[in-house]
Parts: C-alpha cells; sequence; structure tokens
C-alpha cells in the first residue's frame, strides 16, 4: 500500500454539550475544525493549532484538552464540552463567564473561550486556589492583550462566585 | 497546519492492531496524539494510515507491586501523576510527570507514547533509562520485552520494529535507602526544558553506595552518567557529569550556556537526591 490514500468520509456522531451531532468528516479531520465547520459551534477558537496557544481548549469528559491535538474520527467515545456549554439553560453567564466580564479578564477576545474551559474544570478540582494556584492554572493558555492580571482576578473571582459570596 | 490525508483504523485488540501495522509499512500508531497530530498537522509526517490503539479495552492500567510500577499503553500522564500507589513505589514518577509539558496536555498524552515517542527532550525517556526499566512490545512474532539501554537508538528513534505496538513499561521500584530528585529549566513554564537532571542515589547507612544522573535535553538519546566515585570523593558532581557529556547548541541555548545548567542543575539535583534518601530513612 503506497501512495496517498482516496479521501475515505467517516460518518460519525460527537456528543458536544449535551447533544449528538452525526457528521461525516475525512480521518485528518482535527476535532476544533469538526467542532467550528461541521458541528457549527464557532466559539471554539483556533490559534496556532499545534496545542501551544490554548484557544482551542475544551472539555472531554470534564477534563481540559486541546481540540487541535485531537482528531474527530477518534473522539466518538468521549463527552465534549465547548464553551457554548458553559452557559446556564437561560442563557446566564457561569461564574467563571461573570467573572470575566466584571474584572475586564479579555481585551480581544480570541483565547476566551480556552481560558474559561479551563478555569471552569480548574475551579472544578481546585475551588478555592490561592493567587499562585490562579497563575498555574492559566499558565498553558496564552493571551496576548491583557497582561494575565485581570485574567488571575477573574479565577479568584469566579471562585468566590461559584461559593455563593458577594 | 492542515494534515495530510491518511486512512484510519481502530483495532479492538492488539493483535489487530500488530496486523494492521504489517499490512502497511506507512502506517503510524497513534495512541495520545499528543505529540503525532502536531507532527501530523506541520506536515513533518504524512503516514499513510494511523492504528488508533484508543479503542482497545485494558490497556489504560497502572499496576503497582512490590517490584514497581507497569504503565499501559492507553494510561495518560495525568492518571500517572495522580496514582498515588505509584508516587510511593517509585517517587521518581511523579517528580518527572510534573515537568511534562502543561496539565491539558497531560490529560490526553500517554506515558507510554511519550517513552517510545523518544524525543531527546522529554522526561519520561530519561526517567525510564534512569531507572532501568523496560517496555513491553507486541509483534507479528509475538511479545518481547525491550531493556531501556536497548530502546534508544536515536532522536525519535526506537528500536520498536515498525510492526510492534508498545503495550506497557515497566519502572522499578525505589530500592530501600533510595533517593530521587529531578529538576529542569525551560525558557517558558511547561515548554521543553534547555536542560533537565534526573538523580537516583542510594544508601547503605551513613555510606552512599550508587549516585546516577540521566539528562533531558542533553544528547540524541537518553544518557546515563554513573556519579558513584565523584561524590565518594568529594569532586564536585556538576563537574564530574560534564566529562561525560557533550552539549550541544541550538536555538534555545548555547553549548556554554547548557553545560552551565547542567553544572549547576547535576550538582542541585544530586543534593537532593540524597537528602531525599537521608529524610525517606528516617522515616521509614
Amino acid at each position: 500500500m503506497t501512495g496517498r490514500p482516496a479521501a475515505v468520509r467517516h460518518d460519525i456522531t460527537l456528543r458536544v454539550n449535551g447533544a449528538p451531532h452525526t457528521i461525516s468528516v475525512e480521518p485528518r479531520r482535527l476535532l476544533s475544525d469538526a467542532l467550528r465547520h461541521d458541528c457549527g459551534l464557532t466559539g471554539t477558537h483556533v490559534g496556532c493549532e499545534h496545542g501551544v496557544c490554548g484557544a482551542c481548549t475544551v472539555l472531554v469528559d470534564g477534563s481540559p484538552a486541546r481540540s487541535c491535538l485531537m482528531l474527530a474520527v477518534a473522539s466518538e467515545d468521549v463527552e465534549i464540552t465547548t464553551v457554548e456549554g458553559l452557559a446556564g439553560a437561560d442563557d446566564s453567564l457561569s461564574p467563571v463567564q461573570q467573572a470575566f466580564s466584571d474584572c475586564h479578564g479579555l481585551q480581544c477576545g480570541f483565547c476566551t473561550p480556552g481560558f474559561l474551559t479551563t478555569i471552569t474544570a480548574g475551579l472544578r478540582d481546585n475551588p478555592d486556589p490561592t493567587r499562585e494556584e490562579a497563575q498555574e492554572m492559566i499558565a498553558g493558555n496564552l493571551c496576548r492583550c491583557t497582561g494575565y492580571q485581570n485574567i488571575v482576578a477573574a479565577v479568584l473571582r469566579a471562585a468566590e462566585l461559584r461559593d455563593g459570596r458577594p | 497546519m492542515k494534515p495530510a490525508p491518511f486512512a484510519y483504523h481502530r483495532p479492538g485488540t492488539v493483535a489487530e492492531a500488530v496486523r494492521l501495522l504489517a499490512a502497511d509499512p506507512d502506517a503510524k500508531v497513534l495512541a495520545g496524539g499528543q505529540s503525532l497530530v502536531p507532527l501530523l498537522s506541520m506536515r513533518l509526517a504524512t503516514p499513510s494510515a494511523l492504528v488508533d490503539l484508543g479503542g482497545i479495552p485494558g490497556l489504560d492500567a497502572v499496576r503497582v507491586d512490590a517490584d514497581g510500577v507497569r504503565v499501559g499503553a492507553l494510561a495518560r500522564h495525568a492518571r500517572v501523576l495522580a496514582d498515588d500507589d505509584a508516587a510511593a513505589c517509585q517517587p521518581l514518577l511523579r517528580l518527572a510527570l510534573g515537568h511534562v509539558a502543561h496539565p491539558t496536555i497531560r490529560n490526553r498524552g500517554t506515558t507510554v507514547g511519550s517513552v517510545v515517542h523518544a524525543d531527546p527532550a522529554a522526561e519520561m525517556p530519561v526517567v525510564l533509562r534512569l531507572l532501568g526499566g523496560s517496555v513491553d512490545v507486541e509483534g507479528p512474532a509475538g511479545r518481547r520485552t525491550i531493556g531501556a539501554a536497548d530502546l534508544f537508538v536515536g532522536p525519535l528513534e526506537t528500536s520498536l520494529h515498525h510492526d510492534e505496538v508498545a503495550t506497557s513499561a515497566f519502572f522499578p521500584a525505589l530500592p530501600s535507602g533510595g533517593g530521587v530528585a529531578f529538576e529542569e529549566i525551560a525558557r517558558r513554564h511547561g515548554d521543553y526544558a534547555m536542560a533537565g537532571v534526573a538523580v537516583v542515589v542510594r544508601r547503605e547507612g551513613e555510606q552512599v553506595v550508587d549516585v546516577r544522573a540521566g539528562f533531558v535535553s542533553i544528547s540524541d538519546t537518553p544518557v546515563v552518567v554513573d556519579l558513584t566515585d565523584a561524590v565518594a570523593r568529594g569532586a564536585d558532581p556538576g563537574d564530574a557529569a560534564l566529562a561525560s557529556l557533550e552539549p550541544t547548541a541550538d536555538v534555545h541555548a548555547t553549548a556554554d550556556y547548557r553545560a552551565h545548567l547542567v553544572r549547576v542543575l547535576t550538582r542541585r539535583v544530586v543534593g537532593a537526591a540524597l537528602d531525599d534518601a537521608a529524610s525517606r530513612s528516617l522515616t521509614r
């Protein structure tokens, strides 16, 4: 078997934010592109496409993962949560989203979906982080606008909001 | 930044994976994908097919006994890192795994995948080599065990045959009187290390009977330097290590700077490992 294989498409079903999406993809389709182009969920942003920037971070079975480092065809067995899945059923902002708004944790917003998903899982695992732990939580995500200070403040504020503190 | 086309197979058994690999010399194994997928996207790798181990049950186990820690091919770094029994049996695992990329990458990347990817800048190949571990592989001719000393052939190259699948890696337990330490220096938090040092030591009473160091990002394949004599005669472990190493330059660091890092880190990490051994013998 030599030469390029013909572009065989696979019919797969992704479970995203609790809903099934049945799509037809080539094996080389990255999960990030499948979410955006095939599922129409453009909230997941694509930055570096090699796992460095963190903009495409989604939750896979609840844990943060780079969607640009996963193949859609290999993602049928998992539950995927994108930034579109973080808000409440009534479109109310989640504690992390509200904190980003309160603390000006974004400027251009391109990196924000990756931060929101990462921090949502991070606060579930560590509900009351110190400032240092908040910095560690977001260390795998790049932001070119904010200088990170307001994002760290948003992590600490989101911890308060989750806890029902004013 | 999109992969070239390839065929995709998701076998349900290791035997089926081996058959698929044997039938196609350009096929590659996919496990966690955290190194392979970027290589595909950058088209540095253009395999004809991927054989995804993700559908094979039972490969994600981490088993710990008195002899050591056996890590299955699909066990993610995060899973191994969180395993308290594994950390108690061989504490170097947790120390080194904390330096593997970022937590988000560790959620998907596999420890065995990192070992057989054999990146000279990766931590886990050095840990396996330093501990004298091994990898179990399965191929058309059956199963065999490859010792770490025979595993690493060159950068990104192992002695696995194309149609063999690494099913697990074995990391030996820390012996009585043993101590470990790990430290690395990277340009950015979570990035590849410019230099990293792992050390295992063993004491018998007040006597230090074994001091060995393994080095990350210093040579094409994981290298271990025996520093027992140097430490016994009171020589500087950093200078002693450098006598056996030739750090090279790349875009991240000059050769001189790497040598400096090796000298400083080796001194520091040997000291930490000796302290670790002393404190473990106190609590025993």
